[in-house]
């Protein structure tokens, strides 16, 4: 065999902390290397080109590049070796960046780790096969997960490419937290009025089928070849007699219950349609305040119903669905604002969150888009917003910035004044970040043509006094403490990952970050990708995102969906696990221990024998470390590769 | 359950707050818990010590928890107690940082013997609360105080810094708000419940006592409390004995007596406000109390 290995200095990243040129030559001495030389970038044209050339001129059978993550160029350098005309799995890494030049700075020690490491991926690559890919065909339909905006886009962008969408959103309507805003940064536009009829698109497209109130309850498969299965929550009423005419909701005795649209400031009735524009424009129950469904009696609503929709009977629905592809756009929850006990959210009436503000704003509110104090119904005059309630703050967890709360505080500063001429809005803020288009302009005017007062500073402490409420805070920029008198105190909380956001990731084996929201494959080249195929992220279940990058990010991933599915089939890895049936005594540890159900026990000429689903084999390895008898082998990752790395590091 | 504690009384229990002290003493001696006084104690440091030289703040300490270490060898304690918020900070403070055996190994060099520190520390108001159970006291209440409005007020150092004092909620305590209820006082929600109110700052800035401390009381005025009900020897020195201070710097006419939790479990199980020292007390609460006699048609 004759191998190449091409030892990159990726600038002074590598260069800097290894004599690569010595790690070259030291390779030379290993077997089976005919050629070894450094190389300024490996991965650029030039680079590549060099290694192309030298196999045609070596006549190389298997080359090693000693660089930076196989997670980063990889794929690229087997692309060059099929260029070359070579089988692109004769190619091995060797990682003396992240491995040694960025983790070390005594020079000839990290020379001597990288050669060792280039001569461990040389034994390795003695003992490398011809592996060739399989294919295998795909289910061209996509399943989105989460009906708010970006969820919608991803939808709609999927649908009118002609894929069969199913959507699945947890809430009884679609339109998510962007149909709670009264209206929208920087344009001041109605936020239902331009929401709204995208979500009459999505309920009249005939490839969008919609499942509201349901949740995914487990997903098998890959690639192509998902199976979802989606809980379809009892709503108590059968949503093919519904009409949505309402009937019930006037008629329901249960008046108190807590309205979950409203974000609890207003009340609703235990059968309810969640706000005039929700689609499906069906009423749901609300088990636990139903009188019906908690005592037994009641039953008005099944009464009154001209349909005859109402099923108290009904229980959960299991469904099946077969996707090719999935898009995950659950979302974000604002942050639990009783957490801060010093503004006394939770116990005092007016202090409210900037969502139940919002809500105060809407026409179609629980007060019809006057401004009224939940304790008393007054109109405020006096109102103190406070940034940064549950972001940039490491003592409650949450260090990162949610990115869209000044915006939005300025927002509602300029609402408030067009609502109440009188008023006057305090914005206590850190510092003020607005980078989006005509975002910082969006802000001044809040400042300069509303006159909101803005001051730098945190907020210590707020505490009752005489029926309004008394702001102690500092003002950073005048170096003094203030105090201000409030009839009303808005708190701008920030964003955190939705409720169940982690459950949800380990279903789709995707991975997610300690605060719950999802990794992309590559933080700046791959925002859209998991590090799952066929899994994709829209919107702020990625981290929290302001509408336009929502929806930006709902056509990317749309867009990403159609051009997976623009290929009939797709390639297979074989970098998979294979059983020796002739080794193997069927004792199914490595069944139980594969974390991706990819081995199944079979029947082989009477004796129970293991089998590996190629398609589902992720290639992790677990069961070859499971098998007592190693029967069950990971090709590219055999026990005689990896034991020949061992012996090449120790012997 | 019998509970027994290494009792460190600390400096203004035996002066300024001799009636916390005697009415603590009482409360537990009614209440089963058993307190060995610390023999042979020292002051803690108090508020000065720990502002100058953590070392020397340390080493005070240190000494009463070696003393309060052989206290556990020769007996079973359940852990160090002590009325006052600032002793109590100061016991935590200094376990806290023994944890550092570099910091541990300095003190005991000065010290001049081992310590352990291992015993649990914790105010009285928090083993009553907590290791005895609020429901304790109700087999104590013989005379409920019905009618009466209180304010609770915590200070600034009872439930903080939170990760070291590990006691309710940092800014929003109940403890005391639980207790008076259950001694059946009307407890009124009382916002400025952690704020401070001035502390040692009163020997050397009266102006900032008149500020704080008379936002306290102008604030308990406003609740519309009878009394002030404190856990801390300085709160209440600053917000009784100082109060005609601040009266006068302010132009306030608060009149508002400020009692200790423990003076007012010692008048609900029935001692009588001459056990309980209530003489002690700058602002009088005698016409308070007799109203309230009257009030329930019971003699005074």
């Amino acid at each position: 065999m004759n191998i190449g290995v091409f030892v990159c200095h990726c600038g002074s990243n590598i260069a800097g902390t290894v004599d690569t040129e010595a790690v070259a030559k030291a390779a030379l001495g290993f077997r089976e290397v005919v050629f070894a030389t450094d190389t300024m970038y490996a991965c650029s044209e030039p680079g590549q080109a060099g290694i192309v050339d030298a196999i045609k001129e070596y006549d190389l059978d298997g080359v090693v590049v000693a660089s930076c993550t196989p997670r980063m160029h990889e794929a690229t350098f087997r692309r060059t070796l099929e260029r070359a005309g070579l089988n692109k799995y004769m190619f091995e890494m060797a990682n003396i960046r992240e491995h040694v030049s960025w983790v070390g700075k005594d020079k000839e020690a990290n020379t001597r780790k990288a050669g060792e490491l280039v001569h461990m991926a040389v034994e390795k690559l003695r003992r490398n096969d011809y592996l060739q890919a399989g294919e295998f065909e795909i289910n061209k339909r996509v399943m989105v997960i989460g009906g708010g905006v970006a969820g919608i886009q991803a939808a709609l962008d999927c649908a009118d490419g002609g894929l069969e969408v199913i959507l699945v959103e947890r809430e009884p309507s679609i339109g998510g937290k962007m149909s709670k805003l009264d209206k929208t940064f920087p344009t001041v536009d109605c936020s239902s009025c331009i929401l709204g009829p995208k979500m009459v698109d999505v309920a009249q497209h005939p490839n969008i089928t919609l499942y509201t109130l349901s949740e995914v309850d487990s997903v098998k498969g890959f690639v192509g070849n998902f199976d979802v299965t989606v809980r379809r929550k009892a709503a108590y009423v059968d949503w093919d007699a519904c009409t949505g005419c309402g009937e019930c909701t006037t008629k329901c005795p249960s008046k108190k219950t807590p309205d979950r649209f409203n974000e609890f400031i207003g009340t609703t009735t235990a059968i309810n349609i969640p706000f005039p524009q929700a689609i499906p424009k069906k009423a749901s129950i609300n088990a636990d305040a139903c009188i019906k469904l908690t005592k037994g009696k009641c039953g008005v609503c099944a009464k009154v119903c001209p349909t005859e929709a109402i099923r108290f009977d009904q229980q959960d629905e299991l469904v099946t669905e077969q996707v090719g592809a999935i898009i995950a756009a659950t979302g974000y929850d604002l942050f639990d604002f009783t957490k801060y006990g010093e503004y006394g959210g939770g116990r005092y009436p007016d202090v409210i969150t900037s969502m139940q503000y919002e809500r105060l704003l809407s026409a179609s509110g629980p007060t019809e888009g006057h401004i009224k104090r939940p304790s008393d119904g007054a109109e405020p005059k006096d109102i103190v917003f406070i940034q940064c309630v549950g972001s940039r703050d490491k003592s409650i967890g949450r260090p990162y910035c949610s990115g869209f709360c000044c915006m939005y505080t300025a927002k509602q500063t300029i609402l408030t004044k067009d609502h109440m001429p009188d008023s006057q809005s305090y914005v206590f803020y850190m510092d003020i970040r607005a980078p989006g288009k005509n975002y910082d302009e969006f802000t001044r005017r809040a400042m300069e043509e509303y006159g909101a007062r803005y001051i730098r500073g945190r907020v210590s402490a707020i505490q009752p006094k005489n029926g309004r409420y008394l702001v102690k805070g500092a003002d950073t920029l005048l170096g003094q403490q203030v105090e201000i008198e409030a009839d009303l105190v808005v708190l701008a909380v920030g964003a955190e990952a939705a409720k169940g956001a982690g459950e949800l990731a380990e279903k789709l084996r995707i991975s997610y970050d300690p605060y719950g929201f999802f990794l992309e494959g590559h933080p700046k080249l791959k925002p859209v990708e998991t590090n799952t195929a066929g899994i994709y992220l829209a919107g702020s279940c990625q981290g929290p995102k302001d509408i336009p990058s929502s929806v930006a990010q709902g056509d990317a991933a749309a867009a990403k969906v159609l051009a997976l599915f623009s290929k009939d089939k797709l390639a297979s890895d074989p970098q998979v696990s294979g059983v020796k049936l002739v080794r193997c005594i069927g004792c199914g540890k490595c069944e139980s221990v594969c974390p991706f159900g990819a081995i199944e026990m079979i029947d082989f000429r009477g004796m129970t024998k293991a089998s590996v689903i190629e398609t589902v084999c992720q290639g992790c390895g677990v069961c070859t470390a499971a098998c007592p008898q190693g029967a069950i082998q990971l090709s590219h990752f055999t026990d005689n590769q990896i034991l020949a790395e061992v012996n090449t590091l120790c012997l | 359950m019998s509970l027994s504690y290494a009792y460190y009384p600390g400096c203004s229990g035996l002066g300024t707050s001799l009636e916390y002290d005697t009415s603590t003493r009482a409360l537990c001696r009614s209440l089963g818990i058993e307190l060995v006084e610390i023999p042979d104690w020292n002051c803690c440091g108090s508020t000065p010590a720990h502002a100058v030289d953590h070392l020397l703040s340390a080493c005070l300490v240190g000494r009463n928890l070696g003393i309060a270490d052989d206290m556990a060898e020769e007996r079973k304690l359940d852990g160090i107690i002590t009325p006052c918020p600032s002793c109590l900070k100061n016991l935590k403070t200094t376990q806290h940082r023994l944890a550092d055996p570099e910091f541990h190994r300095k003190v005991e060099l000065v010290v001049g013997r081992t310590l352990k520190a291992e015993l649990p520390i914790k105010s009285v108001l928090q083993v009553v609360v907590e290791d005895l159970g609020i429901q304790a006291l109700a087999k104590l209440v013989k005379e409920p105080l019905k009618g009466l409005k209180v304010v609770p007020y915590y200070g600034c150092i009872m439930v903080r810094p939170p990760q070291i004092m590990q006691f309710d909620d940092p800014e929003n305590p109940m403890a005391l708000d639980n207790l008076l209820a259950e001694l059946g006082a009307e407890v009124l929600p009382f916002p400025l419940k952690t704020d401070c109110c001035g502390a040692s700052l009163g020997t050397t800035r009266k102006d900032v006592i008149a500020k704080l401390s008379g936002r306290v009381l102008d604030a308990a005025e406003e609740a519309g409390a009878d009394a002030i009900v404190t856990a801390c020897p300085l709160c209440q020195m600053n917000l009784d004995m100082r109060q005609s201070q601040i009266n006068r710097a302010n132009h306030s006419g608060h009149n508002m007596p400020v009692f200790y939790y423990s003076q007012l479990a010692g008048l609900a199980a029935g001692q009588g406000e001459t056990s309980t020292m209530l003489d002690k007390l700058c602002v009088s609460p005698r016409p308070l109390l007799a109203a309230l006699a009257g009030h329930t048609g019971e003699g005074a």
